[in-house]
């Protein structure tokens, strides 16, 4: 049986990625992916050479013929997402792709047609198999493209025998980080004590809640706010979710991204092995 | 005037940009668009109340009238609703209320009603207000709340934006429609990739803009090369400091705990003026 691990942490910039890499770098068996479709970071420190790419179809986008428009007005009347002008003009990237403006057009003067929305690549990394992906600018079904992410990372695992995905997540409570948690087997909180991403984790914490996902903590920079990492140890106790551990603010987080290289290959000193006992303990979790 | 804050990593201090900003300028506004995760209302001491709620039409099905005859199924582009043998499920989280479903039933079998998917709040003070929406647990877009919110800028005041991250439609709608788009990076690999992205979605919008580093002195040099090179004026940098996260933590705005900042951004707001 396959394990899927995500890692989220509902703000930005709480060390998603950093730890993410370590763990790529400390597991064994296993194959990664990054859910962050529209700011991908792993690749970066991965390096992946490439093997299959595919593009990627979203949703459907409106496209009109104006030769044959008879300025009925109904596509504008009709279309909830303001993609038309009241002269009918259409403003494609308004589109959400409902098709409701094709239904009610009563002279087939609008078509919808396909969508390149981005595209996905599955690849070959130091640490095994990366599947990882890039939205175009402003597209809509990003969600969409994480499900692809993660079939796809369960295809390679299952043909591969390995047995662990780990999943780097994106930002936020919507679409593509409820896509990139529904039905995996953990999800690894990552919390920073700022009054902000405790906000914000115990937002993701209900998410994770909602969707009955089995989630454990850890406080990354947690010396930056003593007061806050108590507050987030005593919120965690009450929620039932087990930290499993504490990371320091330590510089050398960016000096080994700034050499391309994950946290544990770059160091071995107390960074590092904070990182490790970590993944020690997620590995039990999972 | 309406300026947006926005930064395609996670992270980087878009929401200390705008708040500082907002403090540091006469006659603002503050609008934190970033409905998933708003942060923005942590750095003032007036709690939010709420305005309103958002909601979404979606479809209510008449089971008796309904034949079964699946043409809303097909007509879905999202996936919404399905037939399982003699039942017809709706997945109302799916559903972007485009009211297809109702236009194509043969039986008028479908009404709609609201779907409520998150709130909008009001704190601040007379001065200076502030507005955030919340997208409720659960709920899979963010875009509704998003534009209700764009239309509380009061035309006389300078209004902030703060953008939720990324590039997809949730951030690109919060940098549309504006007159100047501030994009926050930090000088690290992660930072000058994401900003690359964000770079080509404003070039494609046709806002104008300019960079903020922040945490100068965390990485090197390679967003000031970058910058150099694409011609993308730099801002402002704000320094590595400690002390600055400190304040950040607690919910204290960095121009009230170290005053001497503010210089910084009101010299930023007059590039920004001169720049538009």
């Amino acid at each position: 049986m396959v394990k899927e691990l995500t890692i989220i942490s509902g703000k930005g910039g709480c060390g998603k990625t950093t730890i993410a890499t370590s763990f790529a770098a400390l597991a064994k068996g296993h194959v990664m992916a990054d859910a962050d479709v529209d700011a991908a970071d792993m690749h970066i420190l991965l390096q992946p050479e490439i093997r299959k790419s595919e593009v990627f179809h979203g949703l459907n986008i409106a496209e009109k013929n104006d030769d044959l428009c008879i300025n009925c007005g109904k596509c504008y009347e009709n279309c909830r997402y303001g993609a038309f002008d009241p002269d009918n003009t259409l403003h494609p990237e308004k589109c959400e792709g409902c098709a409701v403006c094709e239904l009610v057009c009563p002279v087939n003067a609008i078509k919808m047609v396909e969508r390149q929305a981005g595209e996905s690549f599955i690849s070959d990394t130091r640490f095994g198999p990366l599947v990882h992906a890039k939205l175009h600018p402003g597209e809509e079904a990003s969600g969409k493209l994480v499900a692809l992410v993660r079939k796809r990372a369960r295809e390679v695992a299952e043909s591969q025998g390995k047995d662990i995905i780990l999943i780097d997540g994106p930002p936020g409570t919507g679409c593509t980080v409820i896509a990139a948690m529904t039905g995996v087997s953990l999800v690894l909180v990552i919390i920073e004590p700022s009054l902000s991403g405790i906000h914000d984790a115990k937002r993701i914490i209900e998410v994770a809640k909602h969707f009955q996902i089995p989630a454990i903590a850890c406080i990354n920079k947690y010396d930056i706010n003593m007061k806050n990492t108590e507050d987030i140890l005593d919120f965690c106790k009450e929620e039932g979710i087990e930290v499993v551990g504490k990371i320091p603010y330590d510089d050398t987080a960016t000096g080994a991204m700034l050499v391309e290289k994950t946290v544990v290959e770059f160091t071995n000193g107390p960074l590092a092995k904070t990182i490790k006992k970590i993944w020690e303990e997620v590995e039990k979790a999972l | 005037m309406k300026i947006t804050v926005a930064s395609g990593k996670g992270g980087t201090g878009k929401t200390t940009i705008a708040v500082n900003l907002a403090l540091s300028i006469k006659n603002s506004m503050l609008i934190d668009c970033d409905v998933e995760g708003p942060n923005s209302h942590i750095f003032f001491k007036e709690p939010m109340v709420k305005l309103k709620d958002v909601s979404i039409p979606a479809p209510k099905f008449d089971l008796d009238t309904c034949t079964l005859c699946g043409k809303c199924v097909d007509f879905c582009q999202y996936n919404a609703i399905s037939i399982v043998g003699e039942k017809l499920l709706f997945f109302d989280e799916l559903c972007h209320g485009c009211g297809g479903c109702k236009i194509i039933c043969p039986v008028d079998a479908i009404t709609e009603v609201e779907h409520y998917v998150g709130v909008i709040e009001k704190g601040g003070t007379g001065d200076l207000p502030v507005y955030h929406g919340m997208l409720n647990i659960g709920e899979p877009f963010g875009v509704p709340i998003i534009n209700e919110l764009k239309q509380f800028a009061d035309d006389k005041k300078t209004t902030i934006f703060d953008s939720p991250p990324g590039t997809a439609c949730p951030a690109v709608e919060t940098m549309r429609d504006v007159d100047f788009c501030i994009l926050v990076t930090e000088p690290t690999p992660f930072g000058l990739h994401d900003l690359t992205l964000t770079v080509d979605v404003i070039r494609e919008i046709g806002t104008p803009y300019g960079v903020v580093v922040n945490r100068d002195g965390i990485g090197d040099d390679r967003v000031d090369r970058y910058c150099e090179k694409e011609n993308i004026p730099l801002l402002a940098k704000i320094p590595n400091d400690l002390e600055i996260a400190r304040l950040y933590s607690s919910g204290v705005p960095m121009v009230k705990g170290l005053p001497e900042y503010r210089k910084l951004f009101e010299e930023m707001f007059d590039r920004i003026k001169e720049m538009i």
